[in-house]
């Protein structure tokens, strides 16, 4: 698909300079990044440990990740954490976004307010809340200055409830993104819609509800795969906020895979926890990504 | 709206306000607290007397480990990687989303889709493979190594970026400059790049958080002496075996978020229509 129709002058550095300048790019990304997919995967067929070593064990090192407590421990949280924080950061994130729409004033202050955690680390993240969230002096000392004498608020070292601190901090970084994309969105829908359904009869959220927020799905299924993607791969935000702990209750996937690759020495079950991740994210990505390729083809 | 709906809506989104700023506030504010001052009073509580020792512990002094000099010098890591990097991976993408969109050939296509892949691929699986890599080339634990790895992993979102903005310039002015003489460096020169002002800031800001808040490599492929300010600030916070020093750890977490802030106060329009450039993908 050619955009350009070639002219009579068309020369030999004309037709070879496009390709000798993507060619850098495409051999780091060939190399560096498919390549190293490559051999990460060779990697979870191997024994090796502290140091790769490449006898061929077949799929035990899968066996052993499947068998691991500490691997379930961490799909588990992975589960919890996603559909908490991908749920939560969607819904507060639409639900400013729509009100911010009713022609706010001060509005800029607002959305500015709304979307700076985003230009922040998770590791700053992770210390801020880690900071609040504190048993002793952050939340917890300020309910009982206010009187709540027996309020408790132990989730960061209660392995049962230390991934939902994650949960927490993690709707609080992300929700002004989903905020920023569907007000752009919001924007970009006709007036004339709205004002049509109205003079009908039908009140706003019933116009929100059927007319505005079906004609948003585009943003709505990339909104969700970003989110997705930043789920799985999370990292930061557990290292700064409760190190994987108490003990390993708030592990995720992605720390895991450094505790074993990095910190064990138990490189070939790292190997098979990363391939792990990055099955799960091609099953949800490659479909989408295939859509809005052919999608954008057809345009 | 009636008027009470109004208050509702008015109502609602300042508590929302309240609570995106309540951390922000409690950092700042604890970091300019004594820890007297933090033991007796509480999280909301206004500092009494504003004491920059915080501050300055945490920039000179504070515990890293074993190293006792603060965050300065991760800081000026941060800054020595940060540069090189965002500039090579801008103009890699420029290049790549020049071609992409106005000099297409068989194949470039192919190419697109595997560098869109790239975005989403969980870094996780390159981790071993380029330990072992950088190993080999001597450049485990330097900046060199670090900067490499920015512009590999960042190729892929600066092509999307400039290829999409790209796509929207006009086909027929690319032909007019052709039919006079104009050849494929001309073109990018004289008509492309100084349409580029736009996308050239988003990518640059984009790049600068990304890389400024990165911390998986900083941790994996750095040590000492190249270390970024997101690992010196986790080994501040998480490491120290002592009491915590909640003040110097807030002022620490805000000297690591004080470019991105800046860069988000002044260019927090380009910042977001990064956003929408990146989530829009194809």
């Amino acid at each position: 698909m050619s955009a350009i129709s070639r002219p009579a002058h068309y020369g030999f550095a004309e037709h070879w300079l496009p390709r000798l300048v993507l060619a850098p790019s495409f051999l780091l990304v060939l190399v560096f990044l498919y390549g190293f997919i490559a051999w990460n995967g060779a990697l979870s067929f191997t024994a090796s440990r502290l140091l790769p070593n490449y006898e061929w064990v077949g799929l035990a090192q899968y066996e052993a990740l499947f068998a691991s407590e500490r691997w379930w421990v961490a799909v588990h949280n992975l589960f919890i954490f996603g559909v908490l924080f991908i749920g939560g950061a969607m819904v507060v994130g639409i639900v400013l976004a729509i009100l911010l729409d009713q022609k706010v004033r001060a509005e800029g202050t607002l959305r500015t307010i709304y979307l700076y955690p985003l230009a922040l680390s998770f590791i700053v993240t992770g210390t801020a809340w880690g900071w609040m969230l504190n048993p002793g002096l952050g939340l917890e000392k300020l309910m009982h200055d206010w009187g709540y004498a027996g309020f408790s608020f132990d989730w960061l070292v209660n392995p049962d409830r230390s991934i939902y601190t994650i949960v927490i901090a993690g709707i609080w970084q992300s929700s002004g993104f989903v905020m920023a994309l569907f007000l752009a969105g919001l924007r970009g829908i006709d007036d004339s819609i709205i004002k049509a359904a109205q003079i009908d009869g039908a009140g706003l959220p019933r116009i929100y509800w059927r007319i505005v927020l079906p004609a948003m799905r585009p943003v709505f299924f990339s909104t969700l795969m970003i989110l997705t993607h930043i789920a799985i791969k999370s990292f930061d935000l557990v290292m700064a906020l409760t190190g994987g702990g108490p003990g390993f209750s708030s592990d995720l996937p992605a720390t895991f895979m450094y505790q074993m690759a990095f910190t064990r020495g138990q490189m070939g079950l790292g190997a098979a926890s990363a391939m792990m991740m990055l099955l799960t994210v091609s099953a949800i990505v490659v479909p989408y990504l295939y859509s809005e390729l052919r999608r954008s083809r057809h345009v | 709206m009636s008027r009470p709906w109004r208050s509702v809506l008015y109502a609602v989104l300042i508590i929302a306000a309240l609570y995106y700023l309540l951390p922000l506030y409690v950092m700042l504010s604890t970091s300019l607290k004594t820890m007297d001052e933090i033991r007796a009073g509480n999280l909301l509580s206004l500092p009494g007397a504003i004491s920059f020792d915080a501050w300055r512990k945490a920039w000179g002094t504070a515990c890293t480990g074993i190293e006792c000099s603060g965050l300065s010098g991760y800081f000026w890591n941060s800054v020595r990687m940060v540069i090189p990097a965002v500039l090579i991976s801008t103009a890699l993408g420029a290049l790549n989303g020049y071609v992409l969109s106005k000099w297409r050939f068989r194949g470039s296509e192919l190419a697109f889709a595997m560098l869109l892949f790239g975005l989403y691929i969980p870094f996780q699986v390159l981790l071993l493979p380029m330990a072992q890599t950088l190993g080999w080339f001597g450049l485990a634990r330097s900046m060199f190594g670090l900067v490499f790895v920015h512009v590999v992993c960042g190729i892929a979102g600066t092509t999307l970026f400039f290829r999409n903005f790209y796509v929207g310039i006009p086909d027929e002015l690319i032909k007019a400059a052709r039919l006079d003489g104009a050849g494929f460096w001309r073109i990018f020169v004289r008509i492309v790049l100084p349409m580029s002002l736009p996308i050239l800031m988003v990518t640059l800001i984009w790049q600068f958080t990304q890389i400024w808040n990165d911390f998986l490599f900083g941790l994996v492929f750095s040590s000492g002496e190249s270390q970024p300010i997101t690992v010196g600030l986790n080994n501040l916070a998480n490491t120290s075996t002592s009491v915590k020093e909640y003040n110097v750890n807030m002022a620490a977490a805000l000297i690591a978020a004080l470019p991105t802030i800046a860069v988000y106060v002044l260019a927090g329009k380009y910042f977001v229509r990064g956003l929408s450039a990146g989530a829009v993908k194809g």
